[in-house]
């Protein structure tokens, strides 16, 4: 039988790999782009060469275009640096809102493909707690998985966060969304170890339609 | 080359740019930000080849040949994939595309592959007609007239 430290183990490790290869796909259509424009600009010298009149304002343009991939691409990397240094500490101040703005930036591209939404919802007060950062990050990437599984296309999937007595909870809300199965398959092995390694409860209502992890203010 | 061109890719920036590249090389290129707006335009146009992303919202890429393919089987599609993978590959090559692409895309191997598609499609097409003519002359009785 598998560990709780193993579990926890695989289940980072597959969030890193899925991170990391959503990441790469973002990269590589961001270099696609960049590749038939250059290509359209080696295209246009080789018109040049041939005597037909090139328009400045053509060139400018797909150089503008140029320009914003590298700009894409440079905030691709950024937040893959981010989510890379999340590791870095065991237990550390944690702002929720960015970790839940950095998740919907990692996960969107996922979520897109499924032609779902993603939305934090409207910040109204700063919430931090003491936390493992890159082991919430991977619950809440389980979360927002099941939560995809289970809803219909077009749809959008709201992320939020509060302060609660004790510490905070992240409140994942699609309603109308959930059936009565979801409560039966949630939460597996993987997101009930993480949760336990957070000292987290996790909760999968099915009146409200949200799934909400409630979280200590300082983890021991 | 007169050829026919479709290319299918939620990245509008990309369709652009490859849209006019192709077009610069003389071919009739026409552009979809779906596969489910591409099975449309299928519907409407005739195409020699389909230029078609392999990740996209809504319908993915092997899905989506599996649809154009019920639909009109002598399409010729090539799909471009961010990661080529032997697996993906090959479920691609046995749904029927032509190719399997890495992005970013080499100009001359994709113009050279619509040249295949070309081809392959009048093929098919060929093939397709005498298929017809050699029922009606069974139909009549008139087997082996055919050439």
């Amino acid at each position: 039988m598998q560990s709780v430290e193993d579990t926890i183990g695989v289940a980072g490790l597959r969030f890193f790999g899925k991170m990391s290869a959503s990441i790469s796909h973002e990269i590589k259509n961001v270099l696609a782009i960049i590749n038939e424009n250059a290509g359209l600009l080696k295209d246009y010298t080789l018109m040049v060469e041939k005597g037909l009149e090139l328009n400045p304002h053509q060139v400018g343009a797909k150089a503008d275009k140029i320009t914003a991939q590298v700009a894409r691409a440079d905030a691709i990397i950024k937040k893959m640096n981010l989510f890379a240094h999340s590791i870095d500490q065991d237990r550390q101040k944690t702002d929720l809102n960015a970790t839940l703005k950095l998740m919907i930036a990692l996960a969107e591209r996922l979520a897109a493909i499924k032609s779902i939404k993603l939305e934090l919802s409207a910040v109204s007060e700063s919430v931090s707690i003491t936390t493992a950062p890159f082991i919430l990050e991977n619950l809440i990437w389980l979360c927002l998985e099941f939560a995809l599984d289970q809803m219909e296309e077009e749809s959008v999937l709201k992320l939020g966060c509060a302060k609660t007595e004790k510490g905070a909870l992240i409140r994942f809300e699609q309603p109308g969304q959930f059936s009565g199965e979801l409560a039966a398959g949630f939460p597996d092995d993987a997101a009930a170890s993480l949760a336990s390694a957070l000292q987290a409860d996790l909760l999968a209502d099915t009146e409200s339609g949200e799934l909400v992890i409630t979280l200590p203010d300082e983890m021991q | 080359m007169n050829a026919r061109v479709l290319i299918v890719d939620d990245e509008k920036e990309f369709l652009e740019a490859m849209g006019e590249r192709i077009s610069a090389r003389g071919m009739d290129v026409s552009t979809s930000m779906s596969a489910r707006e591409a099975l449309e335009k299928i519907e409407q146009e005739s195409f020699d080849a389909i230029i078609m992303d392999f990740q996209m919202p809504g319908m993915d890429g092997i899905e989506a040949l599996k649809a154009i393919k019920a639909k009109k089987p002598e399409l010729q599609i090539i799909l471009l994939t961010g990661h080529a993978s032997v697996k993906k590959g090959v479920e691609a090559m046995k749904e029927g595309a032509l190719d399997y692409i890495e992005k970013p895309a080499d100009m001359d191997e994709i113009t050279q592959k619509i040249k295949e598609a070309h081809d392959n499609k009048m093929i098919v097409i060929d093939k397709q007609n005498q298929k017809k003519v050699d029922e009606v002359l069974e139909k009549f009785g008139l087997q082996g007239f055919s050439s």
